[in-house]
């Protein structure tokens, strides 16, 4: 276990529960919290990766740093031949993604990035009706997501510093345009961005995009974790095609169908709702949410039959890396002579300070 | 055998707090528009005395900052609710979730620990948590989420899943033990744990020396948030030595009422059902059938 923060803390707690897993150590600089599970669990920790890495017989690490360390972390860990799993975003600069999915490949090795919505069975099932066709042609798509995260201007962690990746755009927009990737396929352009502050002094706190597709279809991107209305993140997607349209969130999956479609029999004309107690798989363990679990026991069973082409593998989560890089440039080329806008999209302001 | 504390008899229902707080596991825009319901502290009462007027006496609720205004008003009608008693939930998670983002983890732990203490001191210093620390900043937090409670009946004081669960999977095991001891030397209550894995938490309760502990953890028809499977929450419940305590029973509405109840109601051993509901009409017809269907015992 690399890096023990709030995400890494609840992976080792999922990990260290799995039947078929030893976790052998773990390493992170905070003294406090190391010294506490060592002393209270018996866990082996370091306070240097490399020395872990150099020491240790491992098979697998998981990686929960700070965004901007996933790049050398995890090149140190592919170069020791280990399986990794790595926390989103995965890298920040698509080059390093691109240099990773390579080694990884190469190598043999089972790589996944904790995207976990992609666990969620009510946006599964979306995935599965988009993709079936019984939407018709898909015309657009949007994602949103907001939380509770930034309610006044402080903060200190990393997460509020822009070169350690963090702000709205890698905390939230990335599960976003992810789900957007595994709903609605990866868009091709980007464009209208808008990156503001509400709060922080050195991030943004809201994003907005429309995205563009080679054929036509358009794509709006609204998040801001600004937003004390919501109790907790809350992350939903909608996808419309020409014979209907379908809503989904960690909760429910809603489906309206102008016609029946041979592809998908089971879903009626007009609406059709689909809950989280109907469309949740099981786990052996569960902390804050099935996925959570169902991710960590993919990666293990990845790990055991050698699948390098499932769900979430870097080259996956590297496609999710190049839209946030379109975003962090403040737009793209736009993508045909179909899409909207301008065939080099504008630098606004915010996309000067910011991007 | 039993020993003294297991006396504490708790209630057969027992009334729940997410539908005051926007928590629903099947729809975000039901939890928005109780959220907007209950913003108003009258139509909270108003739903915690229809339950009084049928009979529920225990109200079951997270530490959530609101409960203090629900609290107050528990201490300013003490006649008109002789027999009132709450059961808090601690903590109410999100609360520390969002500072952790916000401040980190160990700036968050500063903000919730009294400022004046000399653990506070230690860690502003930057000291390495010994041995004993954890369990002194364990009961330092949980005395900060009972401060609310002051004044009123807390018989049975849980922890909440989100929490049990994460030191059961990191195997911080002694933190049970400190809260269990907590609970009971400083409040004279019973612990009580709330979880989404039960088999596994027996286990680590038993090492711990925690005998018949009070459990609180899905049990439905369904089989919705039992992990391990229903069947071995069904094995668990006949043969284990605990007091559970069944929650979600009717799966978030996925199971209709008299076949949720009914399921829950066979399980042996099973000595309360845990509920939320907004409506006389529904308080109503949960309570009569958990009395309906529930085995006949000697009071």
């Amino acid at each position: 276990m690399i890096g023990l923060g709030k995400m890494g803390l609840s992976h080792h707690a999922i990990v260290n529960a799995h039947p078929e897993v030893k976790v052998v150590a773990a390493c992170d600089t905070s003294g406090y919290l190391t010294d506490v599970l060592s002393k209270h669990t018996g866990l082996k920790c370091h306070a240097d990766m490399e020395r872990m890495l150099a020491e240790e017989e491992l098979d697998a690490v998981v990686v929960s740093t700070p965004s901007k360390l996933h790049a050398p972390m995890v090149t140190a860990a592919l170069e020791r031949g280990l399986h990794v799993f790595c926390e989103k975003p995965f890298v920040l600069d698509a080059k390093d993604g691109e240099r990773l999915v390579r080694l990884a490949e190469e190598k043999g090795l089972v790589n996944q990035v904790g995207y976990h919505y992609r666990f969620v069975g009510a946006f599964q099932e979306a995935a599965r009706i988009v993709r079936s066709g019984a939407l018709g042609t898909v015309h657009h798509v949007r994602a949103e997501a907001y939380g509770p995260v930034v309610l006044r201007p402080k903060g200190g962690t990393w997460r509020t510093a822009r070169t350690e990746g963090g702000g709205a755009l890698y905390d939230y927009a990335c599960h976003a345009l992810d789900l957007v990737n595994f709903i609605a396929g990866k868009p091709e352009g980007v464009t209208g961005v808008v990156r503001n502050s509400v709060f922080s002094r050195d991030v943004e706190d809201e994003i907005y995009c429309t995205l563009l597709y080679g054929n036509g279809a358009s794509g709006q991107l609204s998040v801001n974790w600004s937003d004390e209305s919501f109790r907790k993140m809350s992350t939903k997607i909608s996808v419309w095609g020409t014979n209907g349209r379908i809503t989904a969130d960690r909760q429910e999956c809603q489906v309206y169908l102008r016609e029946p479609h041979a592809a998908l029999p089971e879903v009626d004309t007009g609406w059709t709702v689909r809950y989280t107690t109907d469309l949740t798989q099981e786990v052996w363990f569960y902390l804050r949410g099935e996925e959570y679990s169902a991710q960590i026991d993919y990666f293990v069973q990845s790990i055991k039959a050698r699948r390098l082409d499932g769900e979430n593998t870097f080259r996956s989560a590297l496609q999710t890396d190049q839209v946030l890089g379109m975003i962090v440039a403040g737009g793209s080329a736009a993508p045909g002579p179909a899409a909207a806008g301008p065939a080099t999209a504008p630098r606004g302001v915010l996309a000067r300070l910011f991007g | 055998m039993t020993t003294p504390f297991n006396g504490i008899q708790m209630d057969r229902v027992l009334f729940g707090d997410n539908q005051f707080f926007g928590v629903n596991h099947m729809s975000e825009e039901k939890a928005r528009a109780q959220q907007m319901r209950f913003q108003d502290l009258g139509a909270i009462i108003d739903v915690l005395d229809a339950a009084y007027q049928e009979g529920i006496r225990t109200f079951m609720c997270t530490t959530h900052d609101r409960v203090e205004q629900i609290c107050d008003h528990f201490r300013a009608n003490r006649e008109k609710y002789p027999d009132y008693r709450f059961y808090p939930c601690m903590p109410y998670a999100h609360k520390y979730a969002n500072a952790v983002t916000e401040y980190g983890m160990i700036d968050t732990l500063r903000k919730f620990l009294p400022d004046d203490g000399a653990l506070g001191a230690m860690l502003k210093g930057g000291v390495a948590l010994a041995n004993k620390d954890v369990d002194a900043i364990l009961r330092l937090l949980i005395d900060a989420e009972m401060k609310m409670f002051h004044g009123l009946s807390t018989p049975v004081i849980f922890i909440q899943n989100v929490i049990t669960d994460l030191l059961l999977g990191l195997g911080m095991n002694v933190c049970f033990r400190t809260f269990h001891d907590h609970v009971r030397e400083k409040y004279g209550a019973e612990p009580g744990f709330i979880t989404m894995n039960t088999p596994k938490l027996l286990d680590v309760l038993e090492a711990q020396g925690i005998e018949n502990p009070i459990v609180c953890s899905n049990i439905n028809k369904i089989g919705f948030r039992m992990c391990g499977g229903i069947e071995a929450y069904e094995r668990m419940i006949a043969t284990r030595r605990f007091r559970p305590v069944a929650m979600s029973v009717l799966a978030s509405g996925a199971i209709s009422p008299r076949e949720a109840i009914d399921y829950v109601c066979r399980q042996p051993k099973i000595e309360s059902i845990v509920f939320g509901a907004s409506s006389r009409g529904n308080i109503r017809q949960t309570k009569a059938l958990i009395d309906e269907l529930s085995p006949r015992v000697a009071a």
